[in-house]
């Protein structure tokens, strides 16, 4: 709506966001040259999830919008984890 | 634009819009002009997917080759499986009515998006037009069935690559209409309307929007993966090169289950709407009927693996998506509870649409009984790919969203059109039709227990009696659907006019407003302040 | 027909074509999930083939031109034309940068005769060729919103230089900033899924 107030984020918070993306970019290319054994793809995930978190909250403005935003976009990543969950009781026990 | 002095009393039907002609009905943005639309599409391409299945059973009259050898009745099961799922039922009632009412059902002017309502009308032509060359080019007319499985839908010869491309985009025309419903409930509610106040037709859509949203991208990658294959022989479902099939078949499902639930739900919305009217008395559960809703449209989105219990899924897997699929049925069961509370102790009305309420509750039953039969795992490895799947899924399709989408044409007729239809033919034409839906279909549950596979042209001749009756059955339909048709497009043009505001004692707002609606729908946004079916005042009226 | 804005609605839109978007890319992911945890080891010998040092240049480029899209809009609320406009053409720019990497990095691999249905990629089995298809299907379709973002950014800076987006009106410039960041997203997980497997 035209008459709701809209919220500016300064470049600062933008520039700082950056940062912490691009920190976490480098430590997920160095962790590929240590030896966690199967945890490695989990430690990428998480540092990926991580870095999504940062996207969606400063840039795509999910910190600042009306709590129905937040909301669907946890639900929409919750039903991709759900039809993950349920094929892999297919291909986990054949 | 600026005419606003005089086009208030001008119907949507007479306003004379930029364009004249056809022009002004497919370049209209008006959502009541773009439901008719959609309307008279389906209309076309449900009377040639309805010749087709008249064909196949007339060649499943007698065992051996009636009419067709087997590649025809391969094409033809082909063509009316994806005419009828992706150009009627899908888009069915939310593109017809829901387009046309679900605005005025809440107190709007329009949809959120007018211009992209207009797009997905344009898009689903376009894809109905790709589909279609791919009869006419190519290797023929394509054999897969409408479920395109792999390794058989990139080995095949014939023409499958315009069908899926056609379905792909098609897909974008249906999410489109979601991403408008969606917008158009949460932001345009008349004034006082909060959410438990909006009635039960715009609840389903909203159920159905969602999954829309989040089932059809699935069907759309699923579907480039199918193209991907057979041009690049990308390797994702080919056995040779390390794919898994099966994983098509997830895929597939994952889409096409919660589609089903695309199907049903509005036609539950229908139903919820007529059957209160007719009963003049308010929808028992009001609450419970809009929980159920939302549960089916979830747990909807985890039972897909119930279309695959012989494909060979792991164990674990088998009995998840049991369990799932027994769930799914609590809320439908709830809703049928619902409605039949309703009318206890109403006062009814016999009219044309109620008959079509009330013969929805009696093959929705059957269909969804048998849908548990099919759900049990064991039934399941005797019926699986038998007729008695075909005839389980006519009874929910057909039977639910075929005989709500009738209903809904009957209940709301006069308000889109400003004319009156003939209630005697109406009538007669429900009659022949129910008594031909059931003798069409009710003989293919025995069949398929016996052993019937579906999808050949061609049985062993002891399932010929069985097979007589059906094929029969098919022929009484055809003539019920020609009456009710005939009847409903010459009232259209020539019935009785009328502009009265509220034929049926219907309490929702499109009642309240004229009889054909005006462009805007509305003078002056309405303010609600009471649920939807509030029939208090009826009972006390006749109380005294 | 009164002309009715509503810019909160336009954005939810935005968001609902997003959810499509996730679960497009999702399950594509899904298939990732299940031939890799069939054949975890050809995963990881194939995945050594990709160019780590340039996936990287284009994950960095990728998020700072993320970084610019976002700064553009603050800049238009502050009502800077210029600033934004400068904004967006760093991002376009960036966003064509991506495409000549890209271009450079899956020529290097046709040369090899990597290709979905090449042969030399059928005499590696089928871990490999499943890693190969699944690494040029989700970059390839990654690379077409890449395009469409392209042409999107163009008509934004069009609007921008003809006043049509202004500091009370731009919703357009936001979606498409959503659009990209989406675009960016899929990315962030892209990326180590395909360069960085250990």
């Amino acid at each position: 709506m035209s008459e709701e107030k809209t919220h500016m984020v300064p470049y600062s918070t933008q520039i700082a966001a950056l940062l912490a993306l691009l920190v976490l970019t480098g430590l997920s290319v160095a962790i590929t040259q240590l030896e966690f054994g199967g945890y490695n793809t989990l430690a990428a995930m998480l540092l990926a999830g991580a870095k999504a978190v940062i996207v969606l909250a400063w840039y795509m403005h999910l910190k600042y919008e009306k709590q129905l935003f937040p909301v669907m976009v946890a639900a929409v990543f919750v039903i991709f984890l759900l039809v993950l969950f349920v094929t892999f009781f297919d291909y986990s026990y054949r | 634009m600026s005419d606003n002095t005089n086009h208030k009393e001008v119907s949507y039907l007479e306003y004379q819009g930029k364009y004249r002609g056809i022009l002004g009905w497919i370049l209209s943005t008006d959502h009541k002009r773009i439901g008719l639309l959609y309307l008279y599409t389906m209309l076309l391409f449900f009377s040639i997917a309805a010749i087709l299945g008249l064909l196949m059973k007339t060649q499943l009259i007698a065992p051996g080759e009636t009419i067709m050898g087997p590649q025809t009745y391969n094409s033809f099961f082909t063509l009316h499986g994806i005419i009828m799922i992706f150009i009627i039922v899908v888009p069915g009632l939310p593109a017809v009515f829901g387009n046309f009412f679900l605005p005025i059902m809440i107190g709007a002017k329009d949809v959120a998006f007018p211009r992209i309502n207009l797009l997905s009308w344009w898009l689903y032509i376009i894809g109905i037009l790709i589909v279609l060359t791919s009869q006419f080019t190519g290797g023929g007319p394509p054999d897969t069935g409408w479920t395109f499985y792999a390794p058989y839908s990139f080995q095949t010869p014939t023409n499958v690559l315009p069908a899926v491309f056609g379905a792909f985009v098609m897909g974008f025309s249906s999410i489109l209409t979601g991403i408008n419903f969606v917008v158009t409930i949460h932001r345009m509610r008349a004034p006082g309307m909060k959410w438990l106040r909006m009635p039960l037709f715009p609840w389903t859509l909203y159920g159905t929007a969602w999954i829309q949203i989040l089932a059809t991208p699935v069907i759309g990658i699923t579907l480039m993966l199918i193209i991907a294959e057979r041009m690049l022989g990308i390797g994702f479902f080919d056995p040779a090169l390390g794919g898994d099939p099966i994983l098509y078949q997830h895929l597939f499902w994952i889409y096409s289950h919660p589609a089903v639930y695309i199907m049903i739900l509005p036609a539950m919305g229908v139903i919820s709407e007529i059957i209160p009217v007719f009963s003049r008395k308010s929808i028992f559960g009001y609450r419970a009927i809009v929980l159920s809703t939302m549960a089916i449209a979830f747990v909807g989105y985890f039972v897909w693996g119930h279309h695959m219990f012989t494909s060979g899924m792991s164990g674990r897997a088998l009995f998840t998506f049991s369990f799932l699929t027994f769930l799914v049925a609590i809320p439908s069961a709830i809703k049928v509870f619902n409605w039949v509370a309703t009318m206890h102790k109403g006062s009814l009305h016999l009219h044309t649409p109620f008959f079509w309420a009330l013969s929805f509750l009696f093959v929705f039953m059957i269909g969804g009984l048998t849908g548990l039969v099919l759900g049990a795992l064991a039934t399941n490895v005797h019926l699986h790919d038998t007729h008695f799947v075909v005839a389980h899924f006519h009874f929910i399709v057909f039977g639910g969203t075929g005989f709500a989408f009738m209903g809904a044409v009957h209940y709301w007729f006069p308000k889109m059109f400003g004319r009156m239809y003939d209630a005697n033919w109406a009538n007669l034409g429900w009659g022949i039709f129910f008594i031909g839906f059931l003798s069409l279909y009710l003989p293919m549950f025995f069949l398929g227990m016996s052993g019937m596979p579906r999808r050949y042209y061609d049985y062993l001749p002891e399932f010929h009696g069985m097979n007589i009756l059906s094929s029969m059955g098919a022929w009484v339909m055809i003539s019920g659907i020609l009456i009710i048709f005939a009847n409903l497009i010459r009232s259209a043009r020539s019935g009785p006019k009328t502009t009265e505001k509220n034929p049926w004692g219907g309490k929702t707002l499109e009642w309240q407003v004229d009889t054909p609606p005006t462009l805007e729908n509305f003078d002056e946004i309405p303010a609600v302040d009471k649920t939807p079916y509030d029939y208090r005042d009826y009972a006390e009226n006749t109380n005294s | 027909m009164t002309i009715h804005r509503d810019d909160l609605a336009d954005k939810f839109g935005m968001w609902l074509f997003i959810f499509t978007e996730l679960l497009l890319f999702g399950m594509l992911f899904v298939v990732y999930a299940v031939y890799r945890s069939m054949h975890p080891e050809a995963f990881r010998i194939a995945g050594e083939e990709l160019d780590v040092a340039l996936g990287t240049i284009n994950t960095v480029i990728l998020l700072i031109s993320s970084a610019t899209v976002a700064m553009s809009i603050t800049a238009i609320q502050k009502g800077d034309k210029k600033r934004c406009l400068q904004l967006l053409s760093i991002t376009l720019l960036i966003a064509v940068i991506f495409m000549v990497n890209k271009y450079f990095e899956w020529g290097a691999k046709f040369e090899y005769g990597f290709y979905p249905g090449s042969d030399a990629l059928a005499e590696l089995g089928h871990g490999t060729i499943l890693f190969f298809g699944l690494y040029f299907f989700m970059t390839g379709i990654h690379a077409l919103h890449i395009l469409i973002g392209i042409g999107l950014f163009i008509y934004v800076m069009l609007q921008v230089k003809k006043n049509k987006i202004h500091q009370t009106d731009y919703i357009w410039l936001e979606n498409t900033g959503l659009y990209w960041h989406l675009v960016d997203l899929i990315w962030i997980f892209l990326f180590p899924l395909f360069y960085l497997i250990h």
